[in-house]
């Protein structure tokens, strides 16, 4: 249907509000009350996460399996089977949730199907082996609500993520989608749009922070007869996706972002250039504008206002450096994806050598509710400088990993320890890295840190993306430098000398250090190298990229001196400084180790205690695997 | 246009510049020198590389966080710059330690070395050991082609090659491949230079500030042959060598030297010294008389005749229109180049008249190119597998051979050309720079179309160094309308008007690098000085206006060959030494 006036648009959210009215309600529900068809409720519905970690677990089978059962106990007519974006609580996904009681169902297999089926949608019982666990008291949670790994959370740019489907925009504009849209371009003008967007205080979330309306401003007073809107959606951090859940799980708060950024900055075409290896990200976002197309909220003269918008997809093929504003802009045109000086900014030249405006994902995620909400709200939410909340992937060694959105000012304790319920295991923390191979780590004496742009950045580290990355102590700080260096150095466009050759040197330095062979000059290496590295490299990939070295360096100091000092790895990390040893006292002779040898490293008569040979001993782990009296151990 | 004008202070000292204005050129301004690398201007031509990627030119910007490359970095009003801060020199001095870390240390037999920017930075440095020792080498090819040598493992990356091959010339032979420490400048999908579109222009050979692409050498094998008792030795000088060879031995550029280059070319043992001048008074009759039999044709009404009519002389343009134009094949003048023309009657004519048989004789050419290297070896061009030109030298090669036969240049004395294929007229001496063989033909042209004299034979809107130029010339009564593009991008330009039918010449030359071949491949480095490429021009200028005969068709010996040998332009004999016919070579 074509939308062709706001009333019309009203409408549609009305038809639509009534089936997402079952699913707010069910926000407030009752505790522990728990529905079924048979127990009087009239009608159900089963949210199931289809972003593509669930998906990898088979979440597309589960709604095919819940489907079928359905039909065969002939209710399909009042359960809606809905595939939602993601819910953040990667860790325990598959995650399916029942409305609406609000149940949280967590690692659903598709053999569950039909139980849920069964006991809960007819039968009004909840399975309970498939609730959440509270690992701190041992019982179950049964409404995300109560879950500590949600509790802390603000889901602002994530706010229609497993909520609606993704794929229909109806859903989306019964949350008010294409709202801030339809009012900014019948009712403001295109400075008013870019000065609520200054006030909400806003910051570009793909790394640099940059204040978003300004941007706008920017672009806006470029005179040129063409412009671009561009959507940043190469996102590169190891262990980031972010913008990925959101193109997953809201891609029509994209596409409204971008029109009203055309409709702010005169621009008629946007542009989203994201990596080819995101495709049910592509799939939803082309279904997304195709939707919007159909609709008439994209396309010419979009609600009779005389203003016109279309959005292209462009493909990257996965390099890190195109996540770079000027180096995206080049690899859209067909050119090497490398980046160039600025001055000019892509808001003089850009794309096509137009006025081209780059936002990230997330940055545009928050346009459309800023505009629907307000200034005023947004900008009460965060900290002084650092408005409105972010999104962060949770990773490494935590118990919750997933993706989680916080108001900006969370403390790094929070997010870790209530979000993300602690080190996994019950390790110690040893440190977390935000803002991926750009950033850097932050440690114990970091952890009641708010977090904001201006905080980490002043810590030697940065909000990137972000990621966070969390550590433990069997995470040996050398390597982790070394690690998101190797990174660094291959996606690296090679361009610039500090980055091209630097870099390389740096990881050199480093491998040198985790090989046993460092010595205390190669500390200062590091130190000086990277420092003129960030000091001269042409583009943010470059100027970021000792971060990581520089870090490690600063808080782990000791880590690094007992690598080249003591040849010593307290982690037990790094191999060529490792010793396996046998302790003859408790050997029994048994020779099972020496026949797994692959190097054919240890010796010893059966039932008499056995030797390495540290010349021959490859350092792989083997023996002390296989051994079951807990001969051996290693150094 | 009013320009806003910009203060800042540099190292203390204030300046005023316009708006636009690099930190770079605005420290130039003062006399401060920032070291650069990567950084070209060739002011006043197409010859740009502003990449600001070596991150040399770093210096302090008061207020800014990191430090700024000078050369890409625009003044500001109020901008606080310090260029030689610890910080800085540090900066650039650990920059300059990266690049060699990842360079072999071949300096001492490396063809560069004394010329090479490299060289010269880590002596101004003052690097004394070979930093981060033990660093891995980025993996990268090495190829000889009939004119370049590609040794790509001493690439700095600097991507002057580049923007010179893909900005100016718009050949795109070469372009960074690969990435991170892996990159290097390469054709598409790391195939061989010689099976890409290269057309062997030289540009990026004389742009590459070290020792990556260099010239094909052939000094050596020409020592051997001067050395042979059995062979008769001889050579032709092309005419933009004597305005350049000079600056190799200390002379301002622009200085002529060619009496003391030929005096040099006979004290190295070559029998006969002879001028490729004389060919090019060669090349005005034969492509003048084609030009002139087009010409009646097309206002005869026949309408199978091709116009514009091109210039043929310079091989990298041959090249260039058989890769990248193969439709236009018969618009080219058919006329081979001077240096061809001059093999193919050295070959025949004179060495009948002095009885040296064609495998005794070797014909040796001194250019200031290195297509010519790779014409030398076209497969047209030879008799029995003997070519009419057996190799070519370019002018930076014969400086070094000179140098190594101890020959103190400047204490030479003037000496004359061999006669006869010495002998030359004004209009064969411009053939060296843009504008020149347009400027020679229409000397001749003139005066065979018209009958009439021709008294002022400066042609002003031919010369110049903008990038196309056009000029009318009256005819008697017929307007005849001539372009000059110099660069192959310029020439690109032309040549796509041509093929889409929006053609207003009647004739076009076209010389494929900046300047002509005064800024050929195989120059002296100017080391981005364009002031040395005007003043070479200038110096062929000043020659041609020294002579007596300026018009090609007055060169008593050139009509002594046709009276003897060719009977008249274009006859039988004429078309089958003189003339040529290319290939379609598209890829």
């Amino acid at each position: 249907m074509k939308v062709t006036t706001i009333g019309d648009l009203d409408t549609v959210r009305k038809q639509a509000a009534r089936k997402l009215f079952l699913r707010e309600q069910s926000n407030s529900s009752v505790d522990g009350q728990c529905s079924g068809l048979e127990s009087g409720a009239e009608k159900m519905q089963v949210l199931i996460c289809g972003g593509t970690g669930c998906k990898a677990s088979s979440s597309h089978l589960i709604a095919e399996r819940i489907t079928e059962s359905l039909k065969e106990k002939g209710i399909a007519d009042k359960v809606d089977v809905v595939t939602t974006g993601c819910f953040g609580f990667c860790e325990k996904g598959p995650v399916v949730k029942i409305i609406p009681d609000n149940t949280f169902y967590t690692q659903v297999t598709p053999d569950d199907a039909e139980e849920i089926v069964s006991e809960h949608i007819i039968g009004g019982r909840r399975v309970a082996r498939l609730l959440y666990v509270d690992p701190k008291t041992g019982q179950s949670v049964s409404d995300s609500k109560h879950m500590d790994f949600y509790r802390k959370q603000m889901r602002v740019a994530l706010r229609n993520c497993g909520f609606i489907d993704p794929e229909n925009i109806e859903e989306y504009i019964a949350r008010d989608g294409y709202f801030a849209l339809a009012t900014s371009i019948l009712k403001h003008s295109p400075e008013e749009v870019i000065e609520e967007v200054k006030r909400s205080g806003l910051r570009g979330r793909g790394g640099g922070g940059f204040p978003t309306g300004v941007k706008w401003g920017f672009a806006r007073k470029s005179v040129s007869d063409m412009k671009y809107v561009v959507c940043n959606a190469d996102e590169g951090d190891p262990g980031a996706f972010m913008d990925r859940s959101i193109m997953e799980g809201d891609p029509h708060s994209i596409v409204e972002a971008m029109a009203i950024c055309g409709y702010s900055i005169g621009a008629p075409k946007g542009l989203v250039y994201i990596r080819a290896e995101y495709p049910l990200a592509i799939h939803r976002l082309k279904t997304a504008i195709a939707q919007a197309r159909e609709y008439g909220l994209l396309g010419g003269n979009i609600l009779g206002s005389g203003f016109s918008f279309d959005i292209e997809i462009r493909y990257g093929a996965g390099a890190f450096v195109c996540g770079e504003e000027t180096a995206l802009i080049h690899s859209m045109e067909g050119k090497r994806g490398e980046p160039t000086m600025k001055p000019p900014f892509p808001a003089e030249s850009g794309y096509l050598g137009k006025p081209t405006n780059v936002n990230n994902v997330e940055t545009f995620a928050n346009i459309p509710v800023i505009l629907t909400r307000g200034a005023d709200w947004f900008a009460s939410i965060g900290t002084e400088k650092s408005k409105g909340t972010k999104v962060f992937a949770l990773a490494g060694k935590i118990n919750n990993v997933g993706l989680i959105e916080v108001p900006m000012g969370t403390t790094l304790r929070e997010v870790i320890y209530e979000i993300g319920g602690g080190i996994k295991g019950g390790k110690k923390f040893k440190a977390v890295q935000t803002g991926g191979p750009s950033g850097g780590c932050l440690t114990e004496k970091h952890l009641d840190i708010p977090i904001d742009f201006d905080n980490l950045l002043a810590e030697g580290s940065m909000m990137g993306s972000g990621g966070m990355i969390v550590m433990d102590e069997d995470d040996c700080m050398v390597s982790v430098a070394r690690f998101y260096l190797d990174f660094t150095v291959e996606e690296s466009c090679g361009k610039c000398t500090p980055c091209r050759i630097g870099n390389k040197r740096l990881l050199e330095t480093l491998n040198k250090i985790t090989e046993g062979r460092g010595t205390l000059e190669d500390l200062k290496t590091l130190s000086t190298l990277g420092k003129v590295i960030k000091d001269t490299a042409l583009c943010g990939l470059g100027q970021t990229s000792p971060n990581p070295v520089l870090s490690t360096l600063n808080h782990f100091y000791d880590e690094y001196l007992e690598h080249v000092r003591d040849h010593r790895c307290r982690a037990k990390q790094c191999k060529a400084l490792l010793t396996y040893f046998i302790d003859p006292s408790l050997c029994i002779g048994c020779h099972l180790c020496a026949k797994n040898c692959p190097a054919d490293a240890i010796i010893g008569d059966v039932r008499k205690p056995h030797i390495i040979n540290p010349a021959k001993c490859i350092k792989c782990g083997m023996c002390m695997a296989r051994c079951k009296f807990k001969a051996i151990s290693v150094k | 246009m009013d320009e806003r004008q910009i203060t800042l202070q540099i190292d203390h000292h204030f300046v005023t510049v316009p708006e636009g204005t690099t930190i770079l050129e605005a420290a130039r301004k003062i006399g401060i020198d920032i070291p650069t690398l990567c950084h070209i201007d060739l002011k006043g031509t197409c010859i740009k590389n502003n990449p600001a990627s070596c991150r040399i030119c770093v210096v302090e910007v008061e207020g800014r966080r990191n430090l700024a490359p000078a050369c890409a970095t625009s003044c500001t009003e109020g901008m606080v710059v310090r260029t030689s801060t610890l910080r800085v020199m540090n900066a650039r001095k650990i920059v300059a330690e990266l690049i060699l870390s990842d360079h072999p240390n071949e300096c001492l037999t490396c063809p560069k070395a004394g010329n090479c920017e490299l060289q010269n930075l880590a002596l101004r440095f003052n690097i004394r050991e070979m930093p981060f020792n033990g660093g891995e080498l980025s993996p990268r090819k090495r190829e000889v082609t009939a004119s370049i040598v590609r040794n790509m493992d001493k690439c700095i990356f600097c991507r002057r090659c580049e923007s010179v091959c893909n900005e100016v010339q718009t050949v795109g032979a070469l372009g960074a491949i690969r990435r991170g420490f892996n990159t290097t400048i390469a054709p598409a999908f790391d195939k061989m230079m010689s099976d890409s579109e290269c057309t062997y222009c030289g540009q990026c050979v004389a742009v590459c500030p070290v020792g990556a692409l260099t010239e094909r050498d052939h000094t050596n094998r020409l020592v051997e042959d001067l050395a042979d008792p059995d062979k008769v030795v001889i050579v032709q000088t092309a005419p933009a060598v004597r305005a350049a060879i000079g600056e190799e031995f200390g002379l301002p550029p622009g200085t002529l030297v060619t009496g003391k280059m030929v005096a040099a070319l006979r004290e190295l043992g070559f029998d006969y010294v002879f001028d490729t001048d004389f060919a090019a008074d060669l090349t005005i009759m034969e492509e003048g008389a084609e030009m002139l039999s087009r010409l009646t044709r097309y206002l005869e009404g026949d309408t199978s005749v091709r116009l514009p009519i091109l210039t043929s002389c310079c091989p990298a343009w041959v090249n260039f229109f058989e890769h990248q134009f193969p439709d236009l094949l018969d618009i080219p003048s058919t006329a081979r180049s001077p240096q061809q023309m001059f093999g193919s009657i050295a070959k025949t004519w004179w060495a009948e008249k002095m009885g040296i048989p064609r495998e005794r004789l070797v014909v040796v050419s001194i250019m200031p190119c290195l297509a010519k290297k790779y014409e030398c070896d076209r497969e047209e061009f030879k008799t029995n597998g003997n070519p009419d030109v057996d190799y070519s030298i370019s002018t930076r090669e014969l400086a070094r051979l000179i140098k190594r036969a101890n020959i103190s240049f400047s204490l030479l004395p003037d000496m004359d050309f061999d006669q006869p294929l010495g002998a030359s007229t004004g209009a064969g001496v411009i053939f060296g720079t843009t504008g020149g063989v347009m400027e020679a033909a229409l000397r001749t042209v003139y005066e065979l179309y018209t009958g009439k004299f021709l008294k002022d034979v400066n042609f002003q809107a031919v010369r110049g160094m903008k990038g196309v130029r056009r000029a009318v010339l009256d005819l008697g009564g017929f307007e005849l309308k001539v372009g000059i593009a110099h660069g192959l991008g310029n020439a690109r330009h032309l040549l796509e008007d041509i093929r889409h039918g929006r053609n207003e010449y009647h004739a076009i030359e076209i010389m494929a690098c900046p300047g002509g071949c005064i800024g050929g491949g195989g120059q002296p480095l100017h080391h981005g000085n364009s002031d040395v490429l005007y003043a070479r021009a200038n110096a062929l200028y000043r020659e041609d206006a020294g002579k007596t005969l300026r018009k090609s068709h007055d060169n008593p010996f050139i009509q002594t060959l046709y009276k003897e040998y060719l009977g008249k332009p274009l006859s039988e004999r004429a078309e089958h030494l003189l003339h040529t016919h290319y290939f379609n070579r598209s890829m």
